[in-house]
């Protein structure tokens, strides 16, 4: 074949293209984990919580979370009977420590264990401007730090406050709902560790998962649901004054 | 060809295009991670990274590989459902090397009203103490074996 100069400045553009999808080929070995047969959600049951934070201090050894961040903290509810809309929350140190005695026993008092809600529409995936944070194909909002810029996009977008600046690392981070130890078949350090089971790590697509028999025979309600997150946190005997 | 005589600037004008869209082709082929777009907008392969960070908790299936002896006394009380790892703290390292890392030994003193000292806040079914008036500063596992807690039980002794 004869190549006039016309010709190759022709070709040169259809072999770079060729050349893209020459590197595209060499994909990574996958792990021993078929993504697509796990969709990850928590059940939260607030009527066992004994607020002992067991939960918090898993999660800052398992996840290393640097000390006044945290990936999940519980909460404190004090709401009297004249004052609904207006609850009393604390969270000393993200209940890590436990919880001082109530100073004001009357009314209702319960814990609320917080953390990333996992949505199936996230605001914060929405809004990362490089593809940092995601939505897995099994359902677990991820962040990959290597990419992530730290613009705090995502930390603004959350509408359950979940997300931290990393003060080291300078990315965002969170709860990563411990994909490092759901792929491997384990149960979250959270749930793990939880005392009563106030905490359970659910597979909505195992239909052998205890959650769905759960779901079908409790009143169960996620955080701010007029948000239409998707929120796969599950709360049950969740209190409408929570927030 | 008598149509394009006066057109010579033209394909010198697309000649600069098409090496500016080789260049800009060769640089994103370049920058761009191979992963990204493998399952959406981000790098594919940032999920196996993730998923291969090492763990700290082993998981009370592990511990319960070899101490099936502690099993069978915690089933017998209201602890059967306590993990290990809930009171003895993560010990993903022992499981590892059983030999080097012995895991620390605990304070039932703290350990104890960490759960059970009294609080509004707690489920009311839930067992609670105030410890200064419960027994007068007695160790708690003088009375309570901690692996099955309930007094005058034959594994509690």
């Amino acid at each position: 074949m004869n190549i006039t100069r016309r010709r190759l400045l022709l070709l040169t553009p259809a072999a770079a293209i060729a050349w893209k999808y020459v590197l595209a080929s060499t994909p990574e070995d996958a792990p021993n984990y078929k993504v697509s047969e796990h969709w990850w959600g928590m059940l939260l049951d607030i009527t066992r919580c004994i607020g002992c934070g067991n939960c918090v201090r898993a999660c800052q050894i398992e996840n290393h979370v640097p000390d006044g961040y945290f990936r999940t903290w519980v909460e404190r509810y004090h709401v009297s009977d004249w004052s609904f809309d207006n609850p009393k929350v604390d969270s000393p140190d993200g209940g890590k420590n436990g919880f001082p005695a109530a100073s004001d026993s009357s009314g209702k008092n319960f814990f609320v264990p917080k953390l990333c809600n996992h949505c199936k529409d996230s605001p914060c995936t929405q809004v990362c401007p490089v593809g940092a944070t995601f939505d897995s194909p099994d359902g677990v909002v991820l962040i990959d730090q290597t990419y992530c810029l730290g613009c705090r996009y995502c930390i603004q977008a959350c509408p359950y406050g979940c997300r931290y600046l990393h003060p080291t690392k300078e990315v965002a981070d969170k709860c990563s709902l411990c994909y490092h130890r759901i792929t491997k078949g384990l149960t979250t350090a959270c749930a793990e560790n939880c005392p009563t089971g106030a905490r359970q790590l659910a597979d909505l697509k195992n239909p052998k998962d205890p959650i769905h028999e759960f779901l079908k025979t409790h009143s169960v309600q996620v955080l701010k649901p007029h948000l239409a997150t998707g929120a796969k946190v599950f709360y049950n005997g969740l209190d409408g004054s929570v927030r | 060809m008598r149509d394009f005589k006066d057109a010579e600037h033209l394909f010198r004008l697309l000649s600069v295009f098409v090496v500016g869209l080789i260049a800009f082709l060769l640089l994103r082929g370049s920058m761009v991670p191979r992963s990204f777009g493998q399952y959406g907008h981000y790098r594919g392969n940032a999920i196996a990274e993730i998923a291969a960070s090492p763990i700290s908790f082993a998981g009370h299936q592990a511990c319960e590989t070899c101490h099936s002896e502690i099993v069978e006394q915690k089933l017998k009380g209201k602890h059967a459902r306590v993990n290990c790892e809930a009171c003895h703290g993560p010990l993903a390292k022992h499981t590892e090397d059983p030999g080097s890392v012995t895991p620390v030994k605990l304070v039932p003193a703290t350990l104890c009203i960490r759960c059970h000292e009294a609080n509004a806040a707690k489920p009311k079914s839930f067992p609670q103490i105030v410890s200064a008036e419960h027994a007068g500063g007695t160790s708690c596992e003088l009375c309570h074996k901690p692996h099955s807690p309930a007094i005058n039980t034959e594994a509690g002794r």
